[in-house]
């Protein structure tokens, strides 16, 4: 089959999703602590966090199922506040999918439809149309009931989409599925987002969905957004070791403040010698220390005579086999935890015996540094 | 052959046999309701049978003639007397089902979606009628509809009427009354557990696909709770039928039922074979009725989509 070229929508500047100030208390325990975000339209939006972190409250503040204790959320450039969940431009896949089990597929899909009372086989169509686009043509008979966990999903899907939302929410959709078919999902979950061009707002704890999917992710922690970028500025320089952690392995190198700048910083590190990084935006300097962190797999096995304008010296003290990738735990003199690094297995990373020596390169520009 | 060398393979296995057989589910599933079962078989099918075949004899007198009749079925089929205590009987039962259901729902719904950490304290306080006997609550419903009752006096002191109406004891809506309140428990928990059952993000999604709380009620949560109701139903209109006490004490001339007749002819007209013919008949119109009930509220709960 040959490639779909894929349509790329151009990116909106228009904002779709303002929220303000917004926080929700339960009593003294603040499950969202003013968090402010625009998310623009026709943008495939994350939201992205460990479990408790005030992601789902989000989402459902902005269905109009929870209301803010304070602050203020618009949808469309309209007002949220006071307006019931029934009467809002958004529609929910609910991480349960909440299929209604009395009724068939068509009649799920069709539910929200019977209240407008459309004209002339219009409901049939659209009902049609959107089971159409989640692949499901020909099931519309079934029971909820006779359906596979990829299936409801999609009937979920079409449910909320034939609605025509200006915002489509989306509650974990994919952690019920296995592997395999949830990255099926993503892929096809992007591409009907590209299709309809609604924007998407979907709430997951899962990092890589988040990273395949979106088109800025906001990691929060805590009832705190820490983070709202891209996936791959939010990846390659996170702002804080928490998103760091959250977003995959990281080597974390302490290191100290030499010279600061408007848009640098110059940094003494033991091992990694002295190195001029770019200083993020949200960096607060504490004291005269800093952290440096340096993805795993932007370090690379020098072999034989190879050489690099940077590199550090170490010894193998571990080795982690994972199929296509190797972990190597590398022990570099004058950092206090060794070095954490992923080799793809195509040059024989898999055979090197612990307890070698062998040295890594790397790039500056790969190690962030990151307020604690 | 192992068994061959030691001999009696028939005997070892016959007992292999045997003991596989014991160890079958069926077998082990059996043995277990067996006690409970030969206990209902004794005392539930037994009686039927009997009164099943006390209702195609005569009586004379003392003596009951054997000969096989359709003469009992056709006294209580077309006697005015018994057709009347039937249909009022099916009238009562039916109007007190439905009336139970309508007041048992609002109950169960308040305790299901409204009552938080507090449910199973309200259920406790649903059981509190029944620490007293039933005879006790009926007498209690004489109090309070009686000439001189709690209600007229009531009535009178607000100056809605002028003197006590009578039209409140010893008539049917005497009985339903009573009946309605004394079978408003074993309404409520039916429906109760099956609103348990609805899935409150089901709910949600109603809402989120544009439907108000009432729409989301009668398209989701209603439908879905209509097990509830049938059972309800069923548990209320199936022993009501039959009441006899609640008749005799608070339904005067106009609110016998049929169980009364059955009784008097078991009793002082002491002709069993009518008597027997009334109950199978009763029993059939019953069954009737509560398969007619089922398939309604079913078609109803179709209609709801």
């Amino acid at each position: 089959m040959p490639e779909q070229p894929q349509i790329l929508r151009p990116q909106s500047d228009r904002s779709m999703i303002e929220i303000k100030n917004v926080t929700r208390s339960y009593g003294a325990f603040k499950a969202l602590d003013d968090a402010s975000l625009t998310i623009r339209e026709g943008e495939f939006f994350s939201l992205l966090g460990p479990s408790g972190c005030g992601k789902t409250t989000l989402l459902r503040m902005i269905a109009g199922f929870d209301n803010p204790t304070s602050g203020s959320i618009s949808v469309g450039g309209q007002p949220m506040e006071g307006i019931p969940a029934n009467r809002r431009p958004t529609n929910m896949v609910f991480q349960s999918y909440a299929i209604f089990p009395h009724l068939n597929v068509e009649q799920n899909v069709a539910y929200g439809l019977k209240r407008l009372k459309l004209q002339g086989g219009e409901e049939k169509r659209r009902v049609e149309e959107a089971l159409a686009q989640v692949s499901l043509t020909g099931l519309g008979k079934r029971l909820a009931t006779e359906l596979s966990g990829g299936q409801r999903q999609r009937v979920a899907l079409a449910r909320a989409l034939v609605m025509r939302p200006k915002v489509l929410l989306l509650d974990e959709p994919l952690s019920a599925l296995d592997k395999k078919l949830r990255e099926q999902m993503q892929v096809e979950l992007r591409r009907l987002q590209q299709a309809v061009g609604i924007t998407f707002v979907l709430v997951t704890h899962d990092q890589y969905e988040a990273l395949a999917m979106s088109d800025r992710i906001a990691v929060m922690f805590g009832g705190r957004i820490a983070q709202v970028a891209s996936p791959k500025e939010i990846y390659q320089r996170p702002v804080t070791r928490q998103v760091a952690d959250f977003l995959g392995g990281m080597n974390f190198v302490k290191a100290q403040i030499v010279e600061e700048d408007g848009a640098s910083l110059v940094v003494d590190t033991l091992g990694f010698g002295r190195i001029k990084t770019d200083k993020p935006k949200a960096f607060v300097r504490n004291g005269g220390g800093a952290t440096l962190g340096i993805r795993p797999e932007r370090l690379r096995v020098l072999w034989d005579n190879a050489t690099a304008k940077f590199e550090v010296a170490g010894k193998v003290v571990e080795r982690h086999y994972f199929g296509e990738i190797t972990h190597l735990i590398v022990e570099i003199p004058g950092l206090e935890k060794p070095l954490s690094v992923t080799e793809t297995n195509d040059f024989g990373a898999d055979d090197i015996p612990v307890g070698t020596s062998i040295r890594l390169a790397y790039d500056p520009e790969a190690l962030v540094a990151m307020a604690d | 052959m192992t068994a061959a060398v030691e001999g009696s393979p028939s005997l070892r296995m016959t007992r292999a046999r045997r003991n596989a057989l014991l160890q079958s589910e069926p077998v082990q599933g059996l043995a277990l309701i067996s006690p409970t079962f030969i206990y209902a078989l004794i005392l539930l099918v037994l009686p039927i049978l009997v009164v099943i075949a006390h209702s195609f004899w005569t009586q004379h007198y003392l003596t009951i003639d054997r000969t096989f009749t359709l003469e009992n079925y056709r006294v209580a089929l077309t006697e005015p007397i018994y057709r009347d205590l039937l249909w009022r009987s099916l009238y009562i039962s039916l109007t007190v089902s439905l009336l139970t259901v309508l007041l048992a729902y609002p109950i169960a719904y308040f305790i299901s979606f409204h009552g938080g950490r507090h449910k199973s304290l309200w259920l406790f306080l649903i059981t509190i009628p029944f620490w007293t006997s039933y005879l006790l609550r009926v007498m209690s419903w004489k109090v309070i509809l009686g000439y001189n009752g709690v209600l007229n006096s009531g009535l009178m002191g607000l100056g809605v009427i002028d003197e006590p109406s009578t039209a409140l004891l010893y008539n049917s809506s005497a009985v339903i009354i009573t009946l309605t309140h004394a079978w408003a428990a074993f309404a409520i928990l039916p429906i109760f557990v099956s609103l348990e059952k609805v899935d409150r993000t089901l709910v949600e999604a109603a809402t989120d696909l544009g439907d108000g709380p009432l729409r989301s009620f009668l398209r989701v949560t209603l439908p879905l709770s209509a097990p509830g109701i049938i059972s309800a139903s069923l548990i209320v209109m199936i022993p009501t039928v039959g009441d006899y006490v609640t008749p005799k004490l608070v339904g005067g001339k106009d609110g016998v039922m049929i169980a009364n007749a059955i009784q008097a002819q078991f009793g002082k007209a002491s002709n069993w074979p009518l008597g027997a013919a009334l109950s199978v008949t009763t029993m059939l119109v019953v069954t009737l009725m509560a398969g007619a009930t089922v398939l309604i509220i079913r078609a109803l709960q179709r209609l709801a989509r």
